[in-house]
């Protein structure tokens, strides 16, 4: 091994700088998975009897699943019967304005570079601040109002706008869309909702941050988003976890909907803890991202996936309207004993779908990288159009990517393309970079970011700037 | 300014260089010319810091040790290299990587990091010198560039660089005579009282452009000749072969442009 390789392997070798936890009082249920502990979060929240029925209805599928296995991850077995299902910060039942927020979760925040306080944020991005598994406080709801624009956390838009969720719950992923998708309908407890209404462009960026917190829980988040005709939204969401040795699972879902001529912009930084160098902890992060596009809407998955131990993860489009547009955008880095299969569906049932899929992956130290995507035209998307563009990095000898395309049409007239292409980090080009005068971890970030150029075009300019740094920061150990 | 002494390279026990003698004064324009495979790229590449190779023997520059440092501290020391082929990094600004460049050997010596305003006259003077156009700052690192775009970017590089030592390896190589022409133009308005350049080339071509002060031929790892711009015009006449050993031809030898 020339010295140049072992020196990547030592940049690669980075530390996590969100891995503090904080003590905060903290309402646990006990471990275990029954229709009893279906019960209790369900009564903790005070749901009307509807959602109480729909994640019983999910728990009785979710038993009679089994655990996926087509994805190219080794996974030590789950025990879902050690896990904590319910975890909430004990503080004041009600926020009347964000002075009220616990000084400690406050400190939280300002620690992970989140401020809470609207007064001191730099940008127009309102927040809404998960911890564990409870939603502690939105911010600029009420300029978001006046605007007709809902921005809530999940349990608040049960109680307040109980005919929205009703409506929307479930429509883009059914309870019984997968194992994970099953697990998470049975127990979420908390997430973002979020409703533009018709021809509304929303006037800021709307942006979740959720952050495990307590040992031994997983967390389950649950996120909506309806965008009414001729709407706007760009949503932003980010994520970190303390540094503990245990596995923690994660399991998400996402559901978008994008009604006709609407427009949803997704962006994901997802950073939560990796585990450490020798493959001991880190988040199990197992996730169902999807929305519906109608006619004339177009939804845009971005994604820079830098955390988790394991992630398992395919932002998804239906392209059901004619005319309708799906992108995916995505960067998913390994390091250390990282796996991550990660890649999109486009679903082209309209007329003159187009869907287009960029691709960037990036495996370094015993990193595994797996871009899985399907593409598939259905028999009633005439004239459908995808490009799928699949570029992998490989920064070192114990590393590994792997793309798995899938393309299935039943339409004739479809055109689909695919390119794919592996690269190294090459030692001529850190020489040429270092005898211009950079040192290495300068230089290797900066080609690593030059690799990732299409992606993080995409991103909303402070989340690129995010996005470069934390790629950095994972291949560098430059703890900021 | 630059000194050399002894200096042996040699990869998995290979020698290429055998003993390289050589003095570089101020302001002076050196050639190397010989043959393919007598060491030239590897020269270079000794005095750039290149990993891979061993080297034995002294190079100073300014009476510091440059053996001992990495290439990005040669780089702050005032040593710049115009690669023979250079390297693409696609994504990568062309602006951004020059400014980072810049920048990054003024912090090691301890100067002023230069802003986005300044630094963009500066490269547009470099710019002008090499005959680009605007979008080209804007355009990957070397990413689709031409032979010759690459080439004249290597010079608004060493423009903008503004080094003390400039090591140009084979940048005729691949020009037409009007890229020739122009690079060579961009060598010489960057000579100076202060700035030393070693211009490595296999073809007397070029120094119809670019006058040395000084000629060398290298043979086999070995300085076999120096002398005025005249030796050059000798070469040309009358090639390789006469200093070439018996038995030995250009194809036998390897590593010439590694």
């Amino acid at each position: 091994m020339s010295e140049t390789m072992r020196d990547i392997e030592k940049l690669t070798e980075a530390s996590y700088e969100y891995g503090f936890s904080t003590d905060l009082d903290t309402d646990v249920a006990p471990p275990g998975l029954t229709e009893e502990t279906v019960r209790l979060i369900s009564a903790k929240k005070d749901e009307p009897e509807w959602l109480l029925a729909w994640r019983l209805q999910a728990f009785a599928a979710w038993q009679e699943m089994d655990e996926p296995d087509w994805a190219k991850l080794q996974i030590a077995p789950i025990d879902y019967q050690s896990i904590s299902y319910w975890a909430a910060p004990k503080q004041k039942p009600v926020l009347d304005s964000m002075d009220d927020v616990d000084p400690e979760i406050r400190e939280m925040f300002d620690k992970l570079g989140i401020p809470l306080h609207e007064q001191k944020m730099l940008s127009n991005v309102a927040v809404d601040a998960i911890v564990d598994s409870v939603s502690v406080t939105t911010t600029f709801k009420e300029t978001l109002a006046e605007a007709g624009v809902i921005f809530c956390s999940f349990s608040e838009a049960v109680q307040d706008h109980p005919e929205l969720v009703r409506e929307h719950l479930g429509s883009v992923v059914p309870v019984r869309d997968n194992f994970f998708a099953a697990l998470n309908s049975a127990v979420f407890s908390d997430g973002s909702f979020c409703y533009i209404p018709k021809g509304v462009r929303c006037p800021m960026e709307l942006s979740t941050y959720f952050r495990i917190n307590s040992m031994n829980t997983g967390q389950f988040e649950r996120t909506l988003i309806v965008a009414e005709d001729d709407s706007h939204v760009s949503y932003l969401e980010g994520c970190t976890a303390p540094q503990r040795d245990e596995n923690q699972l994660h399991a998400a879902v996402v559901e978008l909907v994008a009604k006709d001529r609407s427009e949803i912009k997704y962006s994901t930084v997802q950073n939560w803890y990796p585990g450490d160098e020798n493959g001991v902890g880190g988040i199990y992060n197992f996730v169902t991202k999807r929305g519906r596009a109608h006619t004339d809407a177009k939804i845009s998955w971005t994604q820079v996936e830098t955390g988790s131990a394991i992630t398992w993860k395919y932002p998804s489009v239906i392209l059901q309207g004619d005319r309708s547009i799906g992108e995916f955008y995505s960067v998913a880095l390994t390091s250390k004993h990282q796996q991550a299969d990660t890649g999109t569906k486009m679903i082209h049932i309209g007329a003159d779908t187009t869907s287009s899929i960029i691709s960037k992956g990036i495996s370094a130290a015993k990193g595994q990288n797996t871009y899985r995507g399907l593409v598939k035209i259905m028999r009633s998307a005439e004239n459908a159009r995808n490009y799928t563009q699949c570029d992998s990095l490989l920064l070192g000898k114990e590393c590994g990517a792997h793309t798995v395309p899938y393309i299935e049409v039943k339409n004739p007239t479809a055109q689909v393309e695919h390119e794919a292409s592996t690269s190294t980090v090459g030692e001529d080009q850190l020489y040429y970079c270092r005898q211009r005068g950079m040192n290495e971890e300068d230089a290797m970030a900066m080609i690593v970011n030059g690799f990732c150029r299409e992606v993080f075009d995409e991103l909303p300019m402070e989340f690129a700037v995010e996005a470069q740094r934390l790629l950095s920061v994972s291949l560098e150990g430059s703890v900021g | 300014m630059l000194n050399v002494a002894n200096l042996t390279a040699s990869i998995e026990d290979n020698p290429i260089l055998k003993g390289i003698d050589l003095n570089v004064g101020a302001g002076e324009v050196h050639a190397i010319m010989g043959p393919n495979g007598s060491g030239k790229s590897t020269f270079a590449h000794a005095l750039a810091g290149r990993d891979g190779y061993e080297i034995e023997g002294t190079a100073t520059i300014d009476g510091a040790d440059l053996l001992e440092m990495e290439p990005e501290e040669r780089a702050a020391a005032g040593v710049f290299m115009g690669f023979q082929y250079p390297v693409e990094i696609p994504g990568v600004n062309n602006m951004y990587f020059l400014r980072t460049a810049l920048n990054s050997v003024r912090r090691t010596r301890g100067e002023d990091e230069i802003g986005a305003r300044d630094f963009l006259e500066i490269a547009q003077k470099a710019m002008d010198l090499v005959e680009m156009k605007k979008d080209f700052l804007h355009r990957s690192v070397n990413a689709g560039f031409s032979g010759g775009e690459k080439k004249r970017n290597e010079i608004l590089q060493m423009a903008v660089m503004e080094p003390r030592l400039a090591v140009l390896d084979e940048t005729d190589s691949g020009l037409d005579i009007d890229a020739l022409r122009v690079v060579a133009a961009g060598v010489n308005a960057l000579r100076g009282p202060d700035r030393s350049m070693i211009v490595i080339t296999h073809y007397q071509r070029l120094l119809d452009y670019i006058k040395p002060d000084f000629v060398h031929v290298l043979v086999d790892g070995k300085i076999v000749e120096s002398g005025d711009h005249t030796l050059a015009v000798h070469l040309e006449d009358h090639g390789y072969a006469g200093f070439l050993n018996s038995g030995l031809d250009d194809a036998s030898l390897s590593g010439a442009t590694a």
